[in-house]
């Protein structure tokens, strides 16, 4: 008898009768910052190169990486990024180049997280954080000016009113520009493909598959489980 | 056994009135509250059966949920379909909620029932039953108000001018339809042993566990009951009438706003009603569960007076509500002719054969016939027809394949 079976299956499920819940609780945010509801505010692990909300970065000397090229609004599939150039002052440049982005303009209720832009840039100038736990209550919020989006002084993002960070979340803002071998190529697993940064210097490479799957590590994947 | 509510019998003062519309506010107020409840519940117990949390924020463990969406459902437009017949599509709602709300009225919901007490209990001074309405005719209301309900939905479906919710009308009459005849079926077998229509009779008839309608009617038609019950519900697995993947929203696609509401609210008040009612027909209502297996003893009190009733009540009820969403969280839907099939070829003739079967041996008591070679003969005939109705599918099925058509 299938069915019954079937039955069995649905009530070793439920929580009365010793299923588990998969579901993870969130509640952060602004409600958590207002000290409402801490009950459930722990944030997930989430993976290295987790597309979040952008940034622009800074090269070392404080420089802009942005050059405005407008590739990255040229590569968008949803058509929010909206970037204008200008030549930069000779005496004063904001970017090492002849031009800068002078306008830059991210829209997140469209932005559909695909990093096709930082594929785009040229200069690493645009890479996506972790965080994605951001939650704007109007549209004008929701476009993102440069002002907004470029780094600070010591290479960190910005922290918005309504965006919810926590201690050492700012470490990660170019997780999958900094993926090395996305093709699959072993040659260049752990090669260094990319600029230093305001704030990290030169970032150090992933570490090789041989060197992941050492027994140094402490998540242990059995056989079988992935790829 | 007199069925009258001794409340209305002699003087009709002013305390009775009260009396009675107390009631009617009561079981409007908890019939409202209970239906709502019931939505969180399922939508917490299929969670949960799904290892999900479910509505945890609105309210404390996200009771109020319902509550919410009601809210929100009462604010939204309310769009009526241009090729809608505008008067019935008002009206199919009204005609879905109120009968889900009437089936309450005939329902024992509590009351003393030992010692032959027929379930009175005394308040304000007065003699009454802790139920609406009483009328002798307690089931066929029942069965009236059903059939009025499936004129909600077919109306709903028919008026809407648009094709899916007219598929899923004339889904939900020809399933409601088929299935009434089960359910009345295995209702009659019921009614054969209690020798009344009153649900406060039935009830009353099925004092002690070994009484009960469950056991004295032999289970089957129980289990009976339960199918076509979840039949005429449209609840899972045959919830063809809004089987999503197929017809959009079935027969309340075109509905929004509180009509939609209405609709919703019907159809979960209405588990809770047919729940009530398997509890009152088979598990004896409010009569308390009794223990009497070697010396072990239990009335079943549980000490709370006359409230006693009440509990027993709940508790029975929750489990065939749990049942319910027990069996969403776990049956495919049914095919259309696997539903067909279902109701015609199986359920209707073993009601009817175990109805004749209850029957002779009802008539074998009176008469005083041995009761062994009653139930031997009539389960031979009954062995006999099973067979033959299983040759006669086989035959027309045969002459079917070879007419070429399917079903």
């Amino acid at each position: 008898m299938g069915y019954l079976e079937g039955f069995g299956v649905t009530l070793r499920q439920h929580r009365l009768f010793g299923g588990k819940r998969v579901t993870t609780e969130y509640s952060g945010g602004r409600r958590a910052k207002k000290g409402k509801d801490d009950s459930h505010d722990e944030k997930q692990h989430k993976p290295e190169r987790l597309h979040g909300r952008h940034v622009l970065n800074r090269y070392e000397d404080g420089m802009e990486k942005c050059i405005g090229c407008e590739l990255c609004a040229g590569v968008c599939p949803a058509k929010c990024i909206y970037v204008r150039g200008r030549d930069n002052d000779p005496e004063n440049p904001t970017s090492p180049g002849e031009r800068f982005g002078w306008i830059y303009e991210i829209n997140y209720l469209r932005c559909i997280h695909c990093d096709l832009c930082v594929e785009a840039c040229p200069t690493e100038a645009i890479t996506e954080s972790k965080l994605f736990e951001f939650s704007f209550t109007n549209r004008k919020d929701a476009i993102y000016t440069k002002d907004e989006l470029v780094v600070d002084d010591h290479g960190m993002p910005q922290h918005l009113p309504w965006e919810d960070w926590r201690p050492g979340e700012e470490q990660n803002t170019s997780g999958w520009m900094r993926a090395t071998s996305p093709g699959g190529d072993e040659r260049f697993v752990g090669e260094i493909g990319w600029s230093n940064e305001l704030g990290f210097g030169l970032r150090a490479p992933e570490a090789k598959q041989a060197e992941a799957d050492a027994p140094k590590t402490v998540r242990t994947i059995s056989r079988g489980e992935g790829h | 056994m007199f069925a009258l509510d001794p409340l209305l019998i002699g003087d009709i003062d002013l305390t009775v009135i009260l009396i009675v519309l107390l009631k009617v506010v009561v079981v409007f107020g908890v019939g409202l509250v209970a239906t709502m409840l019931m939505v969180w519940f399922e939508r917490k117990v299929i969670a949960g059966m799904q290892n999900r949390i479910g509505p945890n924020k609105a309210g404390p463990w996200g009771m109020l949920q319902t509550l919410a969406d009601g809210i929100k459902l009462f604010f939204k437009e309310d769009l009526i379909p241009d090729r809608a017949d505008r008067f019935v599509f008002k009206l199919a709602p009204y005609m879905a909620f109120v009968p889900a709300f009437l089936v309450w009225a005939i329902i024992p919901l509590g009351g003393d029932y030992t010692n032959g007490n027929g379930g009175i209990v005394t308040w304000f001074g007065r003699d009454t039953k802790v139920q609406l309405a009483d009328p002798q005719m307690g089931i066929l209301l029942l069965l009236a108000l059903s059939s009025i309900a499936v004129y909600g939905i077919m109306l709903a479906g028919w008026s809407s001018g648009s094709k899916y919710p007219l598929l899923g009308s004339v889904r939900a009459t020809a399933q409601m339809v088929s299935y009434e005849a089960a359910l009345g079926m295995s209702l009659a077998a019921v009614l054969l042993l209690s020798g009344t229509l009153s649900t406060s009779g039935i009830v009353g008839a099925q004092s002690g566990t070994g009484n009960w309608n469950l056991i004295t009617t032999g289970f089957l038609p129980f289990v009976i009951f339960v199918i076509a019950a979840t039949a005429e519900l449209n609840r899972p697995p045959f919830d063809l009438v809004e089987a999503e993947q197929e017809l959009v929203g079935g027969f309340n696609t075109e509905y929004s706003s509180i009509r939609f509401a209405l609709f919703f609210l019907a159809e979960f008040m209405n588990t809770i009603t047919m729940s009530a009612i398997i509890v009152t027909l088979f598990l004896g209502g409010p009569q308390p569960l009794t223990i009497n297996i070697g010396g072990l003893e239990w009335n079943g009190d549980l000490g709370l007076g006359f409230l006693n009733g009440t509990v027993w009540f709940i508790l029975k009820l929750l489990v065939f509500l749990y049942m319910y969403v027990w069996f969403r969280a776990t049956l495919p839907r049914l095919r259309y002719d696997q539903l067909m099939n279902l109701g015609w070829k199986v359920l209707i003739p073993l009601s009817l054969g175990w109805f004749v079967v209850l029957a002779a041996m009802q008539l074998g008591k009176d008469e005083g016939w041995n009761q062994i070679a009653v139930v031997a003969v009539s389960l031979a005939a009954l062995l006999v027809g099973a067979l033959m109705l299983m040759a006669a599918v086989k035959v027309s099925a045969r002459n079917r394949e070879r007419e070429g058509t399917m079903f």
